[in-house]
């Protein structure tokens, strides 16, 4: 240990402590900070009938999970924007998504959107988190099984006359 | 014949791994037991026996020997050889394997190498990385044999996802890897430390090296990720803060964090506890990451080959070694006596900054990877994405940047604020003018022009080191210090100006329509069908020209794999010095339309060189500290006076 050391007198043992509180200040405060982030801006998943109880505010992003209803898939004049029906235990969000649209994104499929509610109640769609292939299942509507989902599409093919 | 080779090969490492845990401990105690002097070859020969089972691997892959199961589920007999190849790490237990053969060749290359220890540490050192392998051998083993038969052989294999046919796959994970397991080094270190109570600079020194190795490879692995991730997922986006993505970002931040730690303490002697505490998290973030994608507790854009039940298995691992090493460090750490002081205006006090920084970033990352988890505990299910993770990281992020562009031209140990007026005011001037610059531009984001103004600073700080110097006789490790910190603004102004500046244009388009995307005009010609080996897809066709000037194909596809079944979208990228134009083909509506999506991204490139920059830094620091330890040692040889590591000297 040299003598003449730095300036300020600090001594070893005290610049050890100095570093050991700085330290220990910037990962709470690093930790409390991420809480707050989280707790305002982690993505809340919905489903239709959570929407239906409990609306978020338009611009909140949120994640959407449900069926697309069926017959309720319509592709704007521009070619690239597609309106659809979120449906889930009943309960109905019309949605829209511009973009190119994944190729199993289709009517009767299981879907999970991230994006924001309109004021008008309509849901814009970012990105569609469809399946890369058949065999994917969106981890939010894991929990969904296979009798609900399709008691949620005959729901669905029931609400529009087919 | 040949994959039973291979299983046995990994048998009998895994059995070497046991014998160097024994000796090494052993021979941590007492130098002179006999049985020590086994530690040294039995890392050396496990090494051999790792390469020759990962090399069966390959060969069962290479003739698609579909009897091995492994073969069967992830591979197929039309696929092109490199990615029959590069199937063979493309999933789960090839995976593994390729993890326990770079640990292998790691621990082999040490126990070889590294001579400058005291014996006692290296012995030890030797047994935490045979007690590390030796969970993942029994990992592989019990749980994820990759050598597998099957009794009834399938006529053809299930073929790899197709997102992984890519060039881009053949060298990533290996990259990654390398990296990732390179860490391993790092913690067997500190635990080693932590035994024999032996924390020096010598320690430093010989722990800098490898880490440093390790955290190019990390480096150039995360930078070939993002521009898989860029060209390959056809979104347009280079960084998703996905799961997969934090799980290599994580351990680079530690490693980045225990780079400038060790440096401290290699020339000053300052920062002892911390450094070992940054070798123990920074191989947990390893194994942290390898459990987040291998266990499939988390959704990913990119983890392909998952298995929740083997999660389970990994998590014990990882409690075993994260928590024994913390509690070893708990029982231990006080014992290491207090380094050197200094002052807060000296280099250990900007990489004090530096450190403390890249902790707290890691830990929003971390706590932003884990949130869901915990939330999902109570059954709410949330997603945490780039609104969480920019923002709070960039209040680290940002003053880390300014105290880089001080940090540098500082001294050790104590410095004045006066000398540094001259740099500094130039930096200044420069990030005023580009602030102003900016001003001109509406809408661009706060963090993108915060970002651009602390670019053009840091691009001409880095250098600043430089100034004075003789060009000539500057040591390498200056001049890596230098480019890498360059890169880290090259990469910074990429991601600026990509955010702020980019432009996109969604289109559905008839054949002759002309389109254009901010500088870009062209037309598309035609669309066509294209087969491959394992594929067919709509090609679209167009013509595109920069600012009027000579037009340019862009040939995007979209394709559709039939093993297995799955549509993927191959963009296509018109690079110019100043930018990418990215163009991405979708589907064809009821109306005969085609969907088309193009990005102009002005100097998205940036963002990958300025990795590339970091990297070579890193080499270049390498470079110069191994040319400096041979120069050294040689001169030690031959008795002649040893010139002591210079104070002033870079980083790493």
């Amino acid at each position: 240990m040299s003598a003449d050391g730095a300036r300020g007198g600090l001594k070893p043992k005290h610049q050890r402590l100095v570093l050991i509180v700085l330290a220990v200040a910037a990962l709470i405060g690093a930790t409390l900070l991420a809480m707050v982030a989280l707790r305002d801006q982690a993505n809340y998943f919905y489903m239709p009938a959570d929407i239906a109880a409990n609306p978020p505010e338009p611009g909140q992003a949120i994640r959407l999970g449900g069926m697309v209803e069926q017959g309720s898939m319509q592709m704007q004049e521009d070619g690239v924007t597609v309106e659809f029906v979120v449906a889930g235990d009943g309960e109905r969000v019309q949605a829209v998504y511009t973009g190119i649209k994944p190729d199993l994104f289709v009517e009767g499929s299981g879907v999970v959107a991230d994006g924001r509610l309109n004021t008008d109640g309509v849901f814009v769609a970012d990105t569609l988190l469809a399946k890369h292939d058949e065999n994917y299942m969106p981890r939010e509507l894991e929990g969904m099984s296979s009798e609900e989902m399709r008691a949620e599409l005959q729901d669905s093919v029931a609400g529009t006359g087919q | 014949m040949i994959p039973e080779i291979g299983l046995a090969a990994l048998w009998l490492a895994a059995a070497l791994a046991l014998l160097q845990l024994f000796a090494g401990l052993v021979g941590s105690r007492t130098e002179t037991a006999e049985i020590a002097a086994l530690a040294r070859p039995a890392a050396a020969l496990q090494a051999f026996l790792c390469t020759v089972a990962f090399g069966a691997l390959l060969y069962a892959f290479a003739v698609t020997d579909l009897s091995v199961k492994l073969v069967a589920t992830n591979s197929h007999s039309m696929k092109p050889m490199i990615f029959k190849l590069s199937g063979a790490w493309g999933n789960h237990e090839g995976s593994m394997l390729l993890w326990i053969t770079v640990m292998a060749l790691a621990g082999g290359a040490i126990a070889l190498i590294e001579r400058r220890l005291p014996e006692k540490t290296m012995m030890a050192t030797l047994a935490a990385q045979a007690f590390v392998g030796l969970g993942f051998y029994a990992f592989l083993l019990l749980s994820s044999n990759p050598f597998e038969r099957l009794v009834e052989i399938p006529p053809e294999g299930n073929g790899l996802n197709p997102l992984l046919q890519d060039v881009g796959l053949a060298f990533h994970p290996p990259t990654l890897y390398i990296g990732y397991v390179g860490l391993s080094i790092a913690f067997s270190f500190a635990l080693a430390a932590l035994l024999t109570r032996n924390v020096t600079p010598d320690f430093a020194r010989v722990m800098r090296p490898w880490v440093l190795a390790a955290w190019i490879f990390l480096t150039v692995g995360i930078t070939a990720g993002s521009y898989w991730a860029y060209y390959e997922l056809g979104w347009g986006g280079w960084w998703f803060w996905d799961p997969v993505e934090n799980a290599s970002l994580m351990p680079w931040l530690a490693a980045t964090a225990l780079l400038h730690s060790a440096s401290v303490l290699a020339a000053r002697d300052a920062l002892r506890t911390w450094t070992i505490m940054l070798g123990v998290i920074a191989f947990s973030m390893s194994m942290v990451g390898t459990f987040l994608v291998r266990s499939g507790i988390l959704t990913s854009v990119h983890a392909f080959a998952v298995d929740p039940q083997r999660g389970s298995f990994i998590l014990a691992l990882l409690v075993l070694y994260i928590g024994g090493a913390l509690v070893l460090f708990a029982l231990r750490a006080n014992t290491i006596a207090e380094g050197e002081r200094f002052s807060a205006l000296s280099r250990e006090g900007a990489l004090v900054v530096n450190n403390i920084g890249l902790t707290a970033i890691l830990g929003v990352v971390l706590i932003g990877t884990l949130y869901p988890l915990f939330t999902e505990a109570f059954d709410v299910r949330v997603s945490v994405g780039p609104p969480y993770f920019n923002p709070v990281s960039a209040i680290f992020f940002l003053p880390m940047m300014l105290v880089l562009m001080v940090g540098p031209l500082l001294r050790w140990r104590n410095d004045r604020a006066g000398r540094l007026t001259k740099p500094l005011a130039i930096v200044g001037v420069v990030m005023v003018a580009v602030l102003a610059c900016s001003l001109f531009f509406d809408n661009i984001g706060l963090l993108p022009f915060l970002g651009l103004v602390l670019a053009a600073g840091l691009a001409v700080a880095s250098f600043a080191p430089l100034f004075g110097r003789a060009l000539g006789r500057t040591p390498l490790t200056i001049w890596g210090m230098c480019i890498a910190h360059f890169g880290i603004a090259v990469a910074i102004f990429g991601m600026s100006a990509d955010t702020a500046f980019q432009e996109e244009r969604l289109v559905a388009a008839n054949i002759g329509d002309v389109i254009e995307v901010g500088p870009w005009t062209g037309q598309l010609q035609t669309v066509n069908a294209v087969a491959g080996p394992n594929w067919t897809a709509m090609q679209a066709n167009l013509l595109m020209s920069y600012e009027g000037g000579a037009a340019q194909e862009a040939r995007p596809q979209s394709r559709n794999f039939w093993t297995p079944t799955m549509q993927t979208s191959e963009v296509a990228l018109l690079t110019r010095w100043n930018g990418q134009l990215y163009v991405a083909v979708g589907n064809q509506g009821d109306d005969g339309r085609w969907q088309l999506r193009l990005w102009w991204k002005p100097f998205v490139t940036f963002i990958w060189y300025g990795g590339l920059l970091i990297a070579l830094g890193g080499t270049l620091s390498l470079v110069g500290r191994v040319v400096g330890d041979v120069r050294r040692r040689r001169q030690q040889a031959s008795g002649e006076k040893v010139d002591e590591e210079l104070p002033e000297g870079a980083l790493a």
